[in-house]
């Protein structure tokens, strides 16, 4: 049973997020990752609550999104390694128009872009969890938030981001 | 460039004929405008993976032969000089004689590219936007051009130029969805944002219509019924890893042209202080601003300065700028109007016409993979 918008105010553990009280920062409904491909270990990863990124063993380059094949040696025997959940703010956006019907009670709502200086400056795109209108600044730091979506089916965990400055 | 063609222009969903019936119609206006025979087809180019299928228009007109078709990979308008590209170079290596270059779409009869993909689960790519609300092209980009704004101290008034130049072009271009509706600088700042740092009035439309161009050689070119742009260089391209899924182009900050701006100067043999007159996708406002400095026409810490509507009115500005209200004023044809527009500046048939322009140039579909850019010309050497 999906949960929506509207019934979730109430404490939850997994809750990342104070964004009008939601359990999740965007509401169910909008399009779950397919953990398959090259990309199946990072969502389980991500299950587990940890972040990791794909690294080629033979030449040691970082390399996301998740391909078949490392960019810099043309290995195909690619592996994931796990890295610490930080970054950095890249850039970010705050969309105001609704782009799917998930989404018509939700804005506004922000969008940012992580740099992993441990992990080669690779990007990662979530969203930052708390204040939707609050001031973001390039260069902060952040970190990971596991966003369990449990009661989905099969069940996923989405990697968002908190400003490392002002907790939850 | 011989012939133009171009069919009228509807908001989304309001044509009431269907987007191949549009295609025919464009294809036969530019023949006409050309004053050439709609036998003489003999090859199609396109971009962004258009629906309307060659073999199939060519079974349409009855044409006698098709000799040549190709397809310009990538979406948005990043290929439609590409697409000429397509068309020159099959010209000029004999595989065709007279190939028609064309973009059909109607955006209420298919999908809207302003809503966000409908689909229960996200695969490949966009598992890493979607589940984040990072659905549409506006969201797709915001971010790029952010970074540029913040690396170069850029205020939101030069993308507020941008949209005001084409809203005022637009309303000399009776053609234009736009036409009899002006932006103020006062209405755009007032104006909701779709998705930080774009003002609706940052987007282009969504359109319902078709274009064509013709192309063919230079010596056929001198019997037909138009004076002639001449096609001084077309080229398409990406940068290194530019298409790196989950926003992890290394260079992030860009519209894509770093690597193909020199190419097609040193191809057409003029250079950013020779061109007259430029017409520039306008996906996105943003789009336009790391095109122009790509492509030479400022640096990147003079675009405060540099982007005025002033400066870029047909009337007296120093890089008058699309002159037919483009994609944002005067129809979303995925930029081959944009094309259109450039013949016409060449031709001298501008409603917004630069005068004496020669050099007419077009940059394709910023900050998509592949991108392009063409330069025309009113001689066939600059």
């Amino acid at each position: 049973m999906r949960q929506h918008r509207d019934d979730v105010n109430r404490s939850d553990q997994d809750c990342p997020s104070e964004h009008s009280g939601r359990r999740y920062y965007l509401p169910a409904g909008l399009p779950a990752p397919a953990a398959d491909g090259p990309a199946a270990e990072f969502w389980a990863a991500a299950r587990r609550h940890e972040l990791v990124v794909q690294r080629c063993p033979r030449c040691r380059t970082w390399q996301w999104g998740p391909e078949h094949i490392c960019h810099h040696c043309h290995s195909f025997d690619l592996t994931y390694e796990r890295v610490s959940p930080r970054g950095t703010v890249y850039s970010w956006e705050r969309s105001w128009y609704s782009v799917h019907p998930a989404l018509q009670q939700a804005v506004p709502y922000l969008t940012v872009l992580v740099e992993l200086p441990q992990a080669g400056g690779v990007r990662m795109v979530g969203n930052l969890l708390g204040d939707p209108l609050q001031m973001v600044g390039i260069g902060a730091e952040v970190e990971a938030v596991f966003e369990d979506h449990h009661d989905a089916d099969p069940p996923f965990t989405l990697v968002q981001w908190r400003m490392l400055d002002q907790p939850l | 460039m011989v012939g133009i063609g171009q069919t009228r222009y509807y908001k989304r969903g309001a044509s009431p004929d269907p987007e191949f019936k549009m295609v025919l119609e464009a294809i036969l206006l530019a023949c006409r405008d050309a004053g050439i025979g709609v036998e003489e087809i003999d090859g199609f180019t396109s971009f962004s993976n258009d629906r309307n299928d060659p073999p199939r228009i060519a079974a349409a007109l009855g044409l006698p032969e098709l000799r040549h078709s190709t397809m310009v990979w990538g979406g948005g308008g990043g290929g439609g000089s590409g697409a000429v590209a397509n068309a020159a170079a099959a010209v000029a290596a004999g595989l065709a004689e007279t190939v028609v270059v064309f973009r059909g779409l109607a955006q209420g009869q298919f999908r809207r590219y302003g809503q966000g993909v409908r689909t229960g689960r996200a695969a490949g790519a966009e598992a890493f936007t979607a589940p984040y609300g990072v659905l549409s092209p506006a969201q797709g980009f915001a971010m790029r051009v952010r970074r540029f704004m913040w690396q170069h101290d850029i205020t939101q008034n030069a993308l507020r130029a941008v949209a005001l130049t084409s809203y005022a072009h637009a309303q000399r271009n009776p053609r234009a969805v736009m036409y009899g509706r002006p932006l103020t600088a006062v209405a755009y700042d007032a104006s909701r944002w779709i998705v930080e740092p774009f003002h609706l009035y940052d987007c282009c439309l969504e359109n319902d219509g078709a274009a064509a161009v013709i192309v063919t050689s230079a010596e056929r070119a001198r019997r037909t019924r138009q004076k002639p742009a001449y096609i001084l260089a077309a080229l398409q391209g990406s940068g290194y890893r530019q298409a790196a899924t989950a926003h992890n182009a290394p260079d992030y900050a860009t519209s894509n042209f770093k690597a193909l701006a020199p190419r097609l100067y040193a191809a057409a043999g003029v250079g950013p202080a020779d061109v007259d007159v430029l017409q520039c996708y306008e996906n996105f406002t943003g789009g336009v601003m790391m095109s122009i400095v790509e492509h030479g026409f400022c640096r990147p810490d003079e675009v405060n300065e540099f982007f005025t509507p002033e400066n870029f009115s047909f009337e007296g500005g120093n890089l008058p700028l699309n002159t037919s209200g483009g994609n944002l004023a005067e129809c979303y044809m995925h930029g081959l109007g944009l094309i259109i527009e450039a013949v016409r500046q060449v031709r001298g048939t501008s409603c917004c016409q630069v005068p004496g322009a020669k050099v007419s140039m077009v940059v394709s579909g910023p900050m998509v993979q592949p991108v392009s850019s063409s330069i025309y010309c009113a001689e066939p050497t600059p």
